[in-house]
C-alpha cells in the first residue's frame, strides 16, 4: 500500500509545474546525491567487502573453505536451530495475530507491547537471562547438573534465546495485516456453518498468506544471523555449539578472512534473499487491492 | 464485572489467547522477571558498585553518547533518505528503497566485520581517512559508524509514510503566497514529520544502545574507553559474576522500558496529530 502511494507521490512530483527549473532541478540532484553517497559508504561499501573478500584467494580458496569440518558443524546447528524456532514462533504469531487481531478485549495495546518486548531488548541480555535460570549458578543450574541436563553452552540454551530473540517477528507481520483485512469474511464462513479450524485453514490463511510468508522468511533470517544472546548461553564450542555467526567471529579473530567472510557471505545472501521476498509480497499485496 | 472481551461471533479466543499467553509468559516474562529478582536479591550496596563504577560509567558514556550521536546522524540523513525516495524518480530509485531495510535482515556479525574490514587503515574508506588524522576502526568513531547502520532503517521506515501525509496543496499554496523554501519547510512539513522524526529517533537510539554484534567487531573493546555496556555484562558474565551482570542487565532494562514507553507516546501523539490534520 505505501509502495503505491509513494509511487503516486514520485509520479506527482515529475509533473508538477515548475517541477523543471533550475533551481529545483538542483536541489533534486543534491538530495538524490546526498542520499546515494551515505547509502554506499554505509551500506553498500560494507555488503561489497564481504563478497570482495570471500573471493580474494579465488572461487577455489572460496570453496574450500565451507569443506573445513566446523564450518559445517556451524552450518547444521544454524539449519537445525532455525528448523526448531521458526515453526515454532509460526505457530505463536498464527495465535497471536488471531487472538488479537479477531477480537476486542481490555489492555489489548498493552499485551501487544509485551509481544514486541524482546525487540527492545538488548540481544546480550536475552541470552543473560537465560544464563540467570539454566546457568551453573542460576536457578535451576543445581538442579539441572544433578538430573545431568545441560542447558546453557549446549542446543536447548541456543534455541531459547533465539526463539526469544526472534520471538515477535511473525506476530508483528500479521496482526496489522489480520487488522486490516478486517472479519467480514470469516464471519460469513462461521454464520453459514464452517468450523472454526476450517474458517482458519480456508478463509484466514489464503487472506494473509503473503504477510505469513514474509513473516517466516524474516523470522527465519533473524533466527540464522543473532550473534549477541547466543554468544552469551553457547560457550563457543568449536564444532558443538557454534552457530554460523559465533563462528565468523571465531575465524574473523585467526586472521582467516576468507573463511570468514566465505561464511558471512552465506548470511549475507540469505538477508539479500529476505529483501527479495519482502518485494515480491509488497508487490502481490499492492496488485490484490 | 464488565466483560473482558466484546462479544463476537468468531470461535478460537479461549485457545490462541491461553497459548498466546503461556508462550509468552514462559519464554519471555519469566525469564526477564528472573533477571529482575537476581538483581533485587543483592545487596543495595553491592548493586551500587557494579553499576556505578568508573568501568561501568565509562561504557555507559559510550554506550549512550555514541547511540546518541549515530541517532542524530540518522536524524538528518534518514529524513534526507526518506524525502529522497518518496519525492524524486531516479534510476534505481525502487532497488535504493528495497535496500534500506538490509540492516534489519543482515546478521550484525555480518556488518560487524564487513564494516571494521571498509573502515580499517587500509580499507575501502579507511585508507582516505587515515591521512586527514580521522581513524575510525577501533575508536569511538567506529562505534558511532555501526550504530549509525543499524539504526538508518528506523529513522527512514518511521518518516517515509509520514511524509506522504504532507499536503501539497499548503506547500503550494505558501509558495504562491511567497514563502521560501526553508519557510515552507519550517511551518509544513516539519510539524506534520515531526512526531515520526522523533518516533524513528527513539527506535535508532533505543536499538543502539543495546547493539553487541556490529559493535564489538569495530570497537577496540578497552575498558574506560571503547568498551560498550552490553560489552561489560558479557565480560561479567565470563568471570562468572551472575550478579554483577544481572545488575548491569537490569539498569540496560530498566532504560529499555522508559525507551518502549517514549516511543508508545510519540506514536500516539503522532496519530491524535494526524487525526486533526485530515478533520
Amino acid at each position: 500500500m505505501a509502495a503505491t502511494q509513494q509511487s503516486a507521490a514520485v509520479e506527482d512530483s515529475a509533473t508538477r509545474p515548475g517541477g523543471a527549473s533550475i533551481r529545483s532541478s538542483l536541489t533534486r540532484w543534491f538530495f538524490i546525491g546526498l542520499s546515494l553517497l551515505f547509502l554506499a559508504a554505509l551500506l553498500l561499501a560494507p555488503l561489497a567487502t564481504v563478497f570482495a573478500t570471500a573471493l580474494d584467494k579465488g572461487v577455489r580458496a572460496y570453496v574450500r573453505s565451507f569443506a573445513d569440518p566446523d564450518t559445517a558443524a556451524a552450518l547444521r546447528l544454524t539449519l537445525i536451530t532455525a528448523l526448531v524456532v521458526v515453526p515454532l514462533n509460526t505457530v505463536f504469531g498464527l495465535a497471536a495475530s488471531w487472538a488479537i487481531a479477531k477480537f476486542e478485549f481490555h489492555g489489548k495495546s498493552f499485551f501487544i507491547t509485551l509481544i514486541d518486548l524482546p525487540l527492545a531488548v538488548s540481544p546480550v541480555i536475552s541470552g543473560l537471562i537465560f544464563v540467570l535460570l539454566f546457568g551453573l549458578h542460576g536457578w535451576f543450574g543445581t538442579w539441572l547438573q544433578d538430573h545431568d541436563i545441560s542447558v546453557i553452552f549446549a542446543l536447548p540454551g541456543i534455541i531459547l534465546a533465539t526463539m526469544f530473540v526472534t520471538f515477535p517477528y511473525v506476530a508483528r507481520e500479521l496482526i496489522p495485516l489480520m487488522q486490516q483485512l478486517g472479519n467480514d469474511e470469516e464471519e460469513a464462513a462461521i454464520t453459514l456453518g464452517a468450523g472454526g479450524w476450517m474458517t482458519f485453514f480456508r478463509v484466514t490463511l489464503p487472506k494473509v498468506r503473503w504477510g505469513l510468508v514474509y513473516g517466516v522468511i524474516l523470522c527465519n533470517a533473524r533466527a540464522m544471523g543473532e550473534f549477541g544472546a547466543v554468544s552469551v548461553v553457547s560457550g563457543h564450542i568449536r564444532g558443538l555449539t557454534n552457530t554460523m555467526p559465533l563462528h565468523i567471529e571465531i575465524l574473523y579473530n585467526e586472521y582467516n578472512f576468507v573463511g570468514a567472510f566465505a561464511v558471512a557471505s552465506l548470511l549475507t545472501l540469505l538477508a539479500v534473499l529476505t529483501l527479495v521476498v519482502k518485494t515480491l509480497v509488497e508487490r502481490t499485496g499492492y496488485r490484490r487491492r | 464485572m464488565s466483560k473482558f472481551r466484546q462479544p463476537s461471533v468468531l470461535p478460537g479466543f479461549g485457545l490462541t489467547f491461553g497459548f498466546t499467553t503461556f508462550f509468552l509468559s514462559a519464554l519471555v516474562l519469566l525469564p526477564l522477571a528472573a533477571l529482575v529478582l537476581m538483581a533485587a536479591s543483592m545487596h543495595w550496596s553491592d548493586f551500587v558498585h557494579v553499576v556505578l563504577s568508573p568501568r561501568a560509567i565509562g561504557s555507559y558514556r559510550l554506550s549512550f553518547g555514541a547511540s546518541f550521536l549515530a541517532a542524530s546522524i540518522n536524524l538528518v540523513f534518514g529524513f534526507i533518505i526518506a524525502w529522497t525516495l518518496v519525492r524524486y524518480e531516479f534510476p534505481g530509485r525502487k532497488l535504493i528503497d528495497a535496500l534500506i531495510d538490509m540492516p534489519f535482515a543482515l546478521p550484525t556479525a555480518v556488518s560487524g566485520i564487513a564494516l571494521t574490514t571498509v573502515f580499517a587503515q587500509n580499507g575501502w574508506i579507511g585508507r582516505y581517512l587515515e591521512p586527514l588524522g580521522i581513524k575510525v576502526a577501533y575508536t569511538w568513531i567506529g562505534v558511532t559508524v555501526a550504530l549509525t547502520l543499524i539504526g538508518m532503517p528506523f529513522v527512514v521506515r518511521s518518516v517515509q509514510p509520514a511524509l506522504l501525509e504532507v499536503q501539497r496543496d499548503l506547500e503550494d499554496a505558501a509558495e504562491t503566497l511567497g514563502a521560501g523554501r526553508f519557510y515552507v519547510f519550517r511551518r509544513i512539513i516539519l510539524p506534520t514529520v515531526l512526531p515520526a522524526l522523533l518516533t524513528g529517533f527513539t527506535l535508532a537510539f533505543a536499538r543502539a544502545v543495546g547493539e553487541y554484534g556490529s559493535v564489538i567487531f569495530i570497537a577496540g573493546n578497552l575498558p574506560m574507553k571503547t568498551e560498550i555496556t552490553p560489552l561489560l555484562i558479557v565480560i561479567h558474565l565470563e568471570e562468572f559474576d551472575y550478579k554483577g551482570a544481572a545488575a548491569l542487565g537490569f539498569v540496560m532494562l530498566v532504560i529499555s522500558f522508559v525507551m518502549l514507553l517514549t516511543i508508545n507516546l510519540l506514536q500516539a501523539w503522532g496519530r491524535r496529530r494526524l487525526v486533526h490534520s485530515t478533520r
